[in-house]
């Protein structure tokens, strides 16, 4: 290393070619020990679950009276999402803004609570990793023998091995990105068109864009994304606080007053390092092997650390086999690590879960209240008005009927809060709305107002319908304009 | 060379390796890997590019790339295939693209459909109503106006209650297919100014105005009269007559003199005899050999809704 002073003020650092490296820090592999335990059992369950439901979900079939057969469909060119019982149209896709508050909330809850649970358990990221993972160890084996093949000089097996790994690895992120098109249109027609070449291109871009993301995520990049491009590790660590049960390595039990050692003739049992200061890790490594994002548990709370929770299972497997009871590293905080009084329930926390009922509560309400008919009206305002012969008023609208239950509805429309006035849609005396359907009407006002009034009066238009049933008066506000009107 | 210790929170920077002169060195600051591989990629896709667009010029013409043909129908009605253009996507899209078929399907169901059965079905009513929009825009409005509002005197409102005309869809379809000529004579000088007054005090007086008794009873012997000779055309009760275009004095839309702007009698009057004196003379072009049938018949429908027609 040497220097160079380039101005009075500035100077630099001249480095060698070896020591340039140090600019970019390139990624050091990891290669994940597998590992049996409970965690582990509750990952594969959390995994097992989310890929059938995501996997299995589109081919499922539904009985409607009108609509496709699919169970979930997010229908775009009719604008409607499927799914089961419940359709959701156009003008109520706020209830997705209610679903995200409803998902943040969760998120804000549990992680007081517990962490990254998010991240360790349901994310997508940590999901498809392990599948892959899974993979990568079935095809090449496990840590030592991944790593002994990665170091290896170029050969026919290395190839082959690699090879099929990502050979399966594409066919996954493949079939993932597929699936993910499956939910936007009719799934078993889609799969024939899209393997004789019929489906649209949409379907083909969506696919390869997902399947390109999955494999690269998933197979390339894996931790890399969770540090530093996932912007939640960074702002999930503003809901810690000292009481969030997080994945820790008890610093105490663990280094007692004279460090970790490994485990020698001296050192082998329980009294005898407890005689000697020497805490209970027996420096395995286990835990850091097994880690898929490369760190040490026991160096505290990191960034990188998605609370996966295969270190506490690893930890385990060895304080067991030495009978020294689980749970040098497990879901602890750091009050209780210190010997404080930590409540499982603070008031942040309770805040949040009321918060979390109450969104809960307000969706399903807005949801199970919905008005079977929407009726919305759109003055014409060119003209805003136009004189009659007779010497009245007449004012434009165009009514956007929409038949939301599965039943065809007959409707008449009528106007309220304009005395006298005359409603005209030409020769469509009855309204008849197909089940799910929508119909634009163009209605003509006819009014003589008066001079007292105020010339932009507001009034309603009723959709009544003939037929008792559940659909009941549809009302909504419009205002009528005469000349001279201040607006 | 200073102590490294007070250097250590300088920039670092690499160098070539190489030196002239002794010391001179060049900074080392390489490309983001990134980068260099987008440049990379950005590379093979403008190859890829070339082989399929037009890309390359050569002498006065260039490379049409191949595989990547247009197919469409040209103004001829004959179909053209050619290399990838974006004029001819454009044909091809308004010929071919879901939404011209839907179109087209559409236009078939209402040009091939009674006016009583489009005008009891919602679902061609709307349709007519979102296809005519255009056609009004594009064909009518430069006069009628965009709210089909008109311009007094000149060209009518069609968004009110009156016609001209006749308000029926038949009547609509005759108007737009073969044109009208709307006219009355100048009374200038075929009567004299005491005349021209007394016609209009009694024109003012069929819809409701109230003006000079005396005058009324002229104007109306004028006006059912060999002399005015206007009952031949407004009917002797004033009412207009259908077959000749002539308007509705009775009722309290005005289509030439703009009688309902004028704030009190005598400018109203102003507004009538102007008209009783220089006539009117208004033109509306057939659109039969311009429009198709299928577009006549859209617009009647668009034209019949916006005031409730007749």
């Amino acid at each position: 290393m040497s220097w160079v002073e380039v101005s009075n003020s500035l100077t630099y650092v001249i480095l060698s070619s070896a020591e340039s490296d140090l600019l970019y820090q390139s990624r050091a592999p990891v290669f994940p020990r597998s590992v049996k335990g409970a965690f582990r059992n509750l990952k594969w369950a959390v995994l097992v679950l989310a890929y059938g439901v995501y996997f299995l979900l589109p081919w499922l079939r539904w009985q409607r009276s009108s609509g496709p057969d699919q169970a979930v469909l997010f229908d775009i060119s009719s604008r409607k999402f499927y799914l089961f019982d419940l359709v959701i149209h156009a003008q109520d896709l706020f209830w997705l803004a209610g679903f995200l508050v409803i998902a943040a909330l969760v998120l804000f809850f549990v992680t007081g609570l517990a962490g990254r649970v998010f991240c360790g358990y349901f994310c997508f990221q940590t999901l498809w990793t392990d599948l892959f993972l899974l993979i990568e160890r079935k095809v090449q084996g496990d840590r030592v023998a991944r790593m002994r093949l990665a170091k290896s000089p170029l050969s026919t097996n290395k190839l082959l091995k690699l090879g099929l790994t990502h050979f399966l690895w594409l066919l996954v992120a493949f079939w993932t990105g597929f699936t993910f098109t499956l939910y936007w249109d009719n799934a078993p027609q889609l799969i024939k068109d899209f393997f004789t070449g019929n489906a649209p291109f949409p379907a083909y871009a969506t696919t390869l864009f997902l399947m390109a993301t999955t494999y690269v995520m998933a197979g390339l990049a894996r931790e890399q994304v969770c540090t530093y491009m996932c912007p939640y590790s960074r702002f999930q660590a503003v809901m810690f606080d000292a009481d969030t049960r997080v994945v820790t390595y008890d610093l105490i039990r663990g280094e007692g007053d004279k460090g970790r050692n490994k485990v020698t003739a001296s050192l082998k049992k329980l009294d005898q390092r407890q005689q000697q200061g020497v805490g209970e890790c027996i420096d395995c490594g286990y835990c850091v092997q097994v880690c898929p994002t490369g760190i040490d548990i026991r160096d505290g709370l990191q960034i990188e650390c998605i609370t996966c929770a295969l270190c506490i299972d690893a930890c385990d497997v060895i304080m067991c086999k030495l009978g020294w009871g689980k749970g040098l590293i497990r879901y602890t905080s750091e009050n209780q690590t210190e010997g404080k009084k930590s409540p499982t329930f603070k008031l942040k926390n309770i805040a949040y879960g009321l918060f979390l009922l109450l969104a809960i509560a307000g969706l399903t309400w807005s949801v199970a209240n919905q008005n079977p008919v929407d009726l919305s009206v759109v003055q014409v305002r060119q003209p805003l008005f136009v004189r009659l012969s007779d010497g009245r008023i007449m004012n434009s609208y165009n009514l956007r009927l929409e038949n939301k239950t599965n039943k065809q509805v007959n409707m008449v429309l009528m106007i309220q809060g304009l005395a006298g006035a005359e409603i005209d849609t030409g020769q469509l005396k009855t309204i008849t709305l197909k089940p799910q359907d929508t119909l634009k009407i163009h209605a003509r006002i006819r009014w003589q107002p008066s001079h007292s009034t105020k010339l932009a009066r507001p009034f309603q238009f009723n959709a009544v319908p003939l037929e008792s049933s559940s659909v009941g008066m549809i009302t909504t506000d419009a205002t009528f304009f005469a000349p001279g009107s201040q607006y | 060379m200073s102590d490294a210790k007070t250097k250590s929170t300088q920039p670092v920077v690499q160098t070539t390796g190489h030196a002239w002169d002794g010391d001179i060195q060049e900074f080392n600051n390489p490309i983001p890997t990134w980068w260099i591989w987008s440049f990379y990629a950005s590379v093979v896709f403008a190859i890829v590019y070339w082989v399929f667009y037009p890309a390359w010029p050569i002498g006065d013409s260039y490379t049409k790339g191949v595989m990547n043909n247009i197919t469409f129908i040209d103004s001829n009605g004959e179909e053209k295939t050619m290399h990838w253009n974006t004029r001819a996507l454009f044909l091809r899209e308004m010929q071919q693209s879901d939404e011209a078929l839907l179109t087209k399907d559409w236009t078939k169901k209402v040009s091939s459909a009674s006016y009583q059965q489009i005008l009891n079905s919602p679902e061609m009513l709307e349709y007519s109503r979102s296809a005519a929009i255009g056609l009004f825009g594009d064909n009518c409005a430069a006069c009628h106006g965009h709210g089909a509002t008109g311009k007094i005197g000149l060209f009518p409102n069609l968004a009110d209650d009156d016609w001209l005309w006749g308000g029926s869809v038949e009547d609509i379809e005759t108007t737009l297919k073969d044109g009208r000529l709307g006219y009355m004579p100048a009374f200038k000088g075929a009567l004299n100014k005491q005349q021209i007054d007394d016609v209009a005090n009694f024109v003012l007086s069929l819809s409701g105005h109230v003006v000079d008794a005396g005058a009324i009873k002229r104007g109306q012997a004028v006006f059912q009269g060999k002399e005015g000779g206007c009952y031949y055309c407004h009917n002797a009760q004033g009412s207009g007559l259908k077959s000749q275009g002539a308007a509705n004095l009775t009722d309290a839309i005005w289509t030439v003199a703009d009688v309902n702007a004028q704030s009190d009698i005598e400018k109203k009057k102003q507004a009538v005899k102007w008209v009783i004196d220089n006539g009117v003379s208004r033109r509306m072009p057939a659109w039969s050999g311009r429009l198709s049938d299928a577009q006549i018949k859209l617009l009647t429908v668009y034209i019949h809704e916006l005031g409730g027609g007749q």
